[in-house]
């Protein structure tokens, strides 16, 4: 049956009128949504975390339907980054260890925090309050946040947008590489077609609101 | 007991002297209130007058039905108050969470106070629930104004961090409880300042009308403790049954936020 071997099976999906996707099939691996601004990436992200619903049709994450599906128990599962993700009052340490407060569960060692911030070279220290950071070092603790949760399926929505060219390379990388380790698969938006041909297994393009192309990298092995 | 020195209507008269003193004041000035002070003073007269010829019946004919009667409009007056204050700004289910907490609050604080701290008999005696109940009404609602504007307004001013908690894996409470907790804290606070400041800053308006009417201070006082507890407990208690179901009101049975209050398909 089509859909069973999916990460995420859409069928009928529509979304007010941002998204209109009659059938889309999304596989493990590292998948990229690649669009112009207003195609509709970040609202088909929220789709698939369940932070939005569809006005109609069906989501499958791994041959279960988002409906039937506890939210909350979803998200921890298939965790979103935000484009602009917000920091929490206080330290660095603070908002990585909110973030294993939210889903009611111990916080990992001071060691383990820094050698995640290490991954996504973020040269700060635990205490360093998170109103000293400029844009694109919140953006890698973002990063290091969702990281050190270690979900089954990673939602990044422009992970290196704040980010310099060569800095997003490393970063991206770095992350992609471990997600592959470790079988961990990604769904990520960006405007870079140079991020999408460098590390996808798949790029899906997107055109105001609709699925224009999907494209198979054929230099990579279709994820685990 | 002395018993106050009666008023006669010369001398309530008089006092209105001070009303053309600042009518004077602010003609000479030019200040254009004229009208408002004008309208304030004598709505204020009219309202204290038919007020006091209707305790002065009701006290003369207590009935429960008429003590309930009086529970209820004050109850639904407060109510209207806090919704007239948030218009446009709060959903049909906070809006029900709102009169939930201010009927629990206050009621179960008030018969508490009535029959079990003061002891009244018969239970609808007049004399002593009106003025309990108004004072109990009367702070509840202005504790759970200041617990939906900042419950309001910490929902849409930190709507960022209420979807990023949720994002990272947050049930609507954990995503809530910072914007819940400092709520409570608006909310609380004034009573507790009032309380602070007791007897020291300020003679409580209640304690003063007991010794100008010859009440004994020492029991004045005691009725003053007992009734800043009840206040206590009354805010308290409707802001905490607020803030225990309205957070809800901002989340869909999907537990995805909504910072201006769920409004459609919402319930669980």
């Amino acid at each position: 049956m089509i859909g069973m071997d999916a990460l995420f099976y859409l069928e009928g999906v529509r979304y007010q009128s941002i998204l209109d996707i009659p059938a889309l099939q999304i596989n493990p691996g590292i998948t990229v949504l690649l669009g112009a601004s207003g195609s509709g990436k970040t609202t088909l992200l929220k789709l698939l975390n369940k932070s939005i619903s569809p006005t109609s049709g069906s989501i499958l994450y791994t041959g279960s339907d988002l409906k039937k599906t506890p939210s909350v128990s979803h998200r921890r599962q298939v965790l979103m980054l935000s484009q602009q993700a917000a920091m929490f009052p206080g330290t660095i340490e603070d908002n990585l260890a909110i973030a294993f407060q939210f889903q009611e569960r111990a916080a990992p060692d001071a060691e383990m925090m820094q050698r995640m911030l290490a991954q996504v070279q973020l040269k700060k220290e635990l205490s360093e309050p998170v109103l000293n950071l400029s844009g694109g070092e919140k953006q890698r603790l973002a990063l290091a946040r969702v990281f050190l949760l270690d979900p089954a399926v990673f939602l990044l929505d422009e992970p290196s947008s704040a980010l310099d060219d060569d800095t997003a390379d490393a970063v991206i990388g770095l992350v992609v590489e471990q997600a592959r380790a470790t079988g961990r698969s990604i769904v990520m938006v960006t405007h870079s077609k140079a991020v999408a041909s460098k590390f996808a297994d798949e790029t899906i393009l997107l055109k105001d609101g609709q699925v224009v192309r999907r494209i198979q990298n054929r230099g990579q092995e279709a994820g685990s | 007991m002395s018993g106050a020195v009666q008023l006669s209507v010369w001398q309530v008269v008089f006092s209105y002297l001070f009303v053309l003193l600042v009518l004077a004041i602010v003609r000479k000035r030019g200040i254009r209130r004229e009208r408002e002070i004008l309208l304030a003073s004598v709505r204020m007269s009219i309202q204290l007058v038919l007020t006091g010829y209707a305790l002065t019946f009701i006290f003369a004919h207590p009935s429960p039905w008429v003590t309930l009667l009086i529970i209820a409009t004050m109850e639904g007056f407060a109510i209207f108050t806090v919704f007239r204050k948030f218009k446009g700004q709060l959903s049909g289910r906070l809006k029900k969470t709102i009169a939930g907490a201010m009927l629990a609050g206050t009621l179960s604080c008030i018969f508490y106070f009535l029959l079990v701290v003061v002891q009244i008999d018969p239970w609808y005696d007049p004399q002593y629930f009106i003025p309990i109940a108004g004072m109990l009404v009367g702070n509840s609602m202005t504790g759970i104004s200041l617990g939906v504007k900042s419950l309001v307004e910490g929902m849409s001013l930190q709507r960022h961090l209420v979807e990023e908690a949720l994002n990272l894996g947050a049930t609507p409470r954990l995503a809530s409880r910072e914007i819940v907790n400092s709520t409570f804290d608006a909310a609380i606070m004034p009573t507790i300042n009032a309380m602070l400041g007791m007897g020291v800053i300020s003679l409580p308006g209640m304690m003063t009308g007991q010794i100008l009417s010859g009440t004994v201070p020492t029991t004045a006082v005691m009725y003053q403790i007992a009734i800043m507890l009840g206040i206590l407990g009354s805010v308290a208690l409707t802001v905490i049954v607020l803030l225990h179901f309205g957070y809800k009101t901002f989340f869909n049975h999907d537990d995805q936020f909504f910072p201006g209050g769920c409004r459609k398909y919402c319930e669980k």
